[in-house]
């Protein structure tokens, strides 16, 4: 686990900004979930569109009209089952997914009266029932006697892993932290999964059975993709991005210059959120979730004054309009077309940024304009993406750092399958890792059991 | 403003919205109440022989819901009145005497014999009531003892009883029908044969609402068991009509008066019943679930639509549709439709397409190119059946258009403007030359 102190005192850095209560308060649930009322009366909403629009729009393919109307009709089990048949981290898809950008920006009835059903709570009324009630909805077939390595124990590799142990393969899962969960447990949110949620959902998926966990295992130390070739029928890769990309400025190095991603991991672990380090005037540098997460999570831990620096236009932004909302609804500041030039610092502590105003070209190239601004910034959070840790992966074929898979998301290695976030032309969706892992493993056991 | 004020039969009231024989005109407590809320009359809660009958201690009504919890269909299995017949009548002379301006109808039941009928009836009408109405409908309970529904189920039950009445009755004889049974026009023939000054539709459908699904017995129970009750409420509504504009178009009975009972919940309701052959209606189960309020929106929503269509009052609604329904058989087959979708309305649910596709005739094409979804009707399959319309959940956005000229492309026919029913198509082999 990191360091709680990722950041040393500063004159305006310092822990408990507010009590722990109100930590408390600001961390609960973004979204309250659905009554049993609520939920049947939005199920009522539902069309039961033909070929429906909502389901083209999820990645994970799940049967949307048909979860809803076995809502309508209290067949709760029945509504879970369609759910996590397709994607068996229904649960944090339901709470993770930007619904706004896939099935509910898909509803029809959006045409009729921009409201669109409300797919994802709906989602998470239909999970959280057979989550809370343990109703076991699989079973594993007769085992097939076949053994495969899964590395990474993130939403692509335990989807992975839960469909060959359905089809009756035995899955070793290893993962570099001291806990498997992948981003669900280190990266999303804290207020998207409240109550240990990644955890809960996690001894859900494994009390399949025939899937074991080791914990502390990285890729290129403990074990490598040579010897699991060797030692499993197949191996599939769920390694997701280990490390960070920099800014590459001078300065980069003094203290309140921190990844983004690294300070989550920890707020998500700490036991006492108001114990974290928090700056007065954060920067946060990038336009993706990761940038929008750290912003509203330091506005909600105290910070005064959060500005997302963003190098682009608005509409280029990766985080969706929702979400850049959701961000100005906690009072933080999204700076457009902003260019990091230097980072300033007193005493060997960040004390602002000055950024290059950009200026959009017609070829859609930027330009400085020659006008700068300087933002003061008592922490300035990296949060310009992830990087694939390529040592130990050589023998396979990466394009711009990213893993290459056809369709099944097969690599170019015979034996090795990838997916989730570190495939190329792979989204950055907890739900598009769900279904890499659900298609490798189908790949998987089509290849495994040809000829049997 | 329309004149809403009604005169059924020579009983005046200021709307034509009357309470009917229930529940919620059980006692004066509640039609004091409901007169105060506006009603324009009731017919007061079903009086019997004393000693006087009992209810269960237990559930007497269940709703059929939607998952938002609107009462769609309602069931109950309360009897008659289950209070003294003296303390009914002294309520009734009081109300009657507080109220001249409404109208105070006496549902009675009484047994098979003409004794009972001399003994009540006079008493009952001394009262000052408007008129009676006979209860041949209660479909539970008092139907098992040789009254109600038994009574309206044989038609010379009917108009024996009938008689009876209007025998020992100076006011007008209103005979509340049963829908259980196969055709009305037998009992409502009974009726006027009996001498009858109008009939009234419909009372209650035996109904068992469902099962209790922990349980497995019949819901809702008494104890351990349970019986049939009477279903009424919005969902019976279309049932009703039909056995309304049925007597209302009976060329024996067009003439017999209609008070038209069963689902109004809305002035809507009120429109369907009075165009079909009612001249006014009765309502319970929406003041049982809404409260008499309810009457407010009946009175402005039927006035401003007589305004909106150029009436003066009720009256001249009565009987409008009733031209319009005819017998199968008289239907114009030469009419074409076909369906037409508005694009700019449809929102691509797919719906019609599915229902069209699976239950009918397969005459909706779906294209999808790159998620634009494009939903269109093919004229040479279209039979015009209005599947599609039914299930549309966006107003106005398919209609069904009547083919006026050319050919219908599924039949290869031209289209014609001359009238021709099943009475002379070939292919019926009764078919008049």
């Amino acid at each position: 686990m990191s360091d709680n102190k990722l950041i040393s005192d500063g004159v305006n850095v310092k822990s408990h900004r507010l009590s722990k209560k109100e930590i408390e308060n600001n961390f609960s649930d973004l979204h309250a979930p659905l009554s049993a009322v609520e939920a049947l009366i939005e199920s009522d909403r539902c069309y039961f569109c033909y070929d429906a629009p909502c389901t083209k729009a999820c990645p994970s393919d799940i049967d949307v009209p048909g979860f809803i109307q076995s809502i309508r009709s209290d067949n709760l089990t029945g509504a879970a089952e369609k759910i996590l048949s397709e994607n068996i981290f229904g649960g944090m898809c339901a709470r993770d997914c930007p619904t706004e950008e896939l099935c509910e920006q898909a509803c029809v009835r959006n045409d009729n009266e921009e409201k669109p059903v409300e797919i994802g709570l709906l989602q998470r009324y239909a999970t959280d029932s057979v989550l809370s009630s343990g109703v076991k909805l699989f079973s594993r077939k007769k085992e097939t006697g076949k053994s495969i390595a899964v590395v990474g124990a993130g939403p692509a590799g335990i989807s992975c892993a839960h469909r060959l142990a359905v089809l009756g393969h035995k899955i070793t899962v290893y993962d570099a932290q001291d806990k498997p969960g992948g981003l669900n447990e280190y990266g999303i949110a804290a207020y998207k999964s409240t109550n240990d949620f990644a955890q809960q959902e996690l001894q859900y998926i494994l009390d399949i059975g025939g899937i074991t966990i080791k914990t502390g295992m990285k890729l290129g130390n403990q074990i490598n993709l040579e010897d699991l070739q060797e030692q499993y029928d197949a191996v599939f890769l769920g390694c997701g991005l280990g490390t960070v990309n920099q800014l590459n400025l001078d300065n980069e190095n003094v203290s309140g210059v921190i990844d983004a991603v690294e300070y989550i991991e920890n707020l998500r672990q700490i036991d006492s959120k108001d114990e974290l380090m928090v700056g007065k005037n954060i920067v946060v540098v990038g336009g993706g979730m990761t940038a929008i997460d750290i912003a509203v999570q330091s506005k909600l831990l105290g910070a005064e004054q959060v500005t997302i620096a963003y190098r682009r236009g608005k509409n280029i932004m990766a985080a969706s309009e929702y979400e850049q909302l959701l961000a100005k609804k906690h009072d933080v500041q999204i700076q457009y077309n902003v260019s990091p030039k230097r980072l300033l610092s007193e005493n060997s502590h960040v004390t602002a940024m000055e950024f290059d105003v950009m200026q959009s070209q017609s070829d859609g190239g930027l330009k400085a304009s020659g006008e700068n601004i300087t933002l003061k910034a008592d922490v300035v959070f990296k949060a310009i993406g992830q990087k694939l840790v390529t040592e130990g992966l050589n023998s396979l074929e990466i394009i711009k750092g990213r893993i290459v898979v056809d369709e099944n998301r097969k690599t170019s290695l015979t034996k090795v399958w990838a997916g989730g976030d570190c495939i190329l032309d792979g989204n950055n969706l907890t739900v598009s890792a769900v279904q890499d892992g659900k298609l490798a493993a189908i790949s998987i056991n089509e290849t495994l059991t040809q000829g049997v | 403003m329309a004149d809403l004020s009604s005169n059924f039969l020579g009983i005046k009231s200021p709307n034509p919205f009357w309470l009917a024989s229930a529940p919620p005109t059980d006692k004066a407590y509640n039609v004091n109440r409901a007169f105060e809320a506006g009603w324009g009359g009731v017919s007061w809660k079903t009086l019997g022989e004393d000693p006087h009958i009992v209810n269960v201690n237990g559930p007497r009504y269940t709703s059929m819901m939607s998952n938002d919890r609107r009462v769609i269909g309602f069931n109950n299995i309360e009897l008659i009145t289950d209070r003294p017949f003296k303390v009914n009548l002294k309520e009734m002379r009081q109300v009657k005497r507080d109220w001249p301006d409404r109208a105070l109808v006496a549902s009675v039941m009484f047994p098979m014999n003409e004794e009972s009928w001399a003994k009540h009836i006079p008493i009952i009408e001394d009262t000052g009531v408007d008129g009676f109405e006979l209860n041949f409908g209660c479909p539970h309970g008092m139907s098992e003892r040789g009254m109600g529904a038994a009574v309206g189920q044989v038609p010379e039950y009917i108009k024996q009883a009938t008689e009876w009445c209007k025998k020992y009755a100076t006011v007008p004889v209103i005979v509340k029908l049963t829908p259980n049974i196969t055709d009305v026009l037998y009992p409502a023939e009974a009726c006027l044969e009996g001498g009858a000054d109008a009939v009234s539709l419909i009372n209650t459908i035996n109904s068992i609402m469902r099962v209790d699904y922990d349980t497995l017995t019949m819901f809702p129970t008494t104890g351990n068991m349970g019986t049939h009750g009477g279903y009424c409420g919005e969902a019976v509504k279309p049932i009703a009509l039909n056995m309304v504009a049925e007597i209302a178009r009976n060329e024996k009975t067009k003439n017999l008066p209609i008070s038209g009972i069963g689902g109004v919940t809305t002035w809507k309701d009120a429109v369907d019943f009075i165009a079909l052959g009612a001249s006014n209606v009765q309502v319970c189960t929406a003041a049982m679930v809404y409260g008499f309020k309810i009457v407010e929106d009946m009175k402005t929503g039927l006035s401003n639509f007589l305004d909106e269509k150029g009436m003066k009052s009720v009256d001249e609604l009565i009987g409008k549709a009733v031209p319009s329904v005819t017998d199968w058989k008289f239907l114009n087959l030469n009419h074409v439709d076909k369906a037409v979708i508005d694009q700019d309305k449809c929102i691509k649910c797919g719906r019609c397409y599915i229902a069209c596709e699976d239950a009918s005739h397969q005459a909706i094409e779906y294209t999808n190119n790159n998620d634009d979804r494009v939903f269109t009707v093919n004229d040479d399959e279209c039979v015009g059946c209005n599947l599609c319309v039914s299930v549309c959940p966006v107003v106005d956005c398919m209609s069904m258009v009547a083919m006026t000229s050319g050919t219908d492309p599924r039949t290869g026919k031209k289209i014609s403007s001359e009238v021709a029913d099943w009475t002379t198509h070939a292919n019926n082999p009764l078919k008049v030359s």
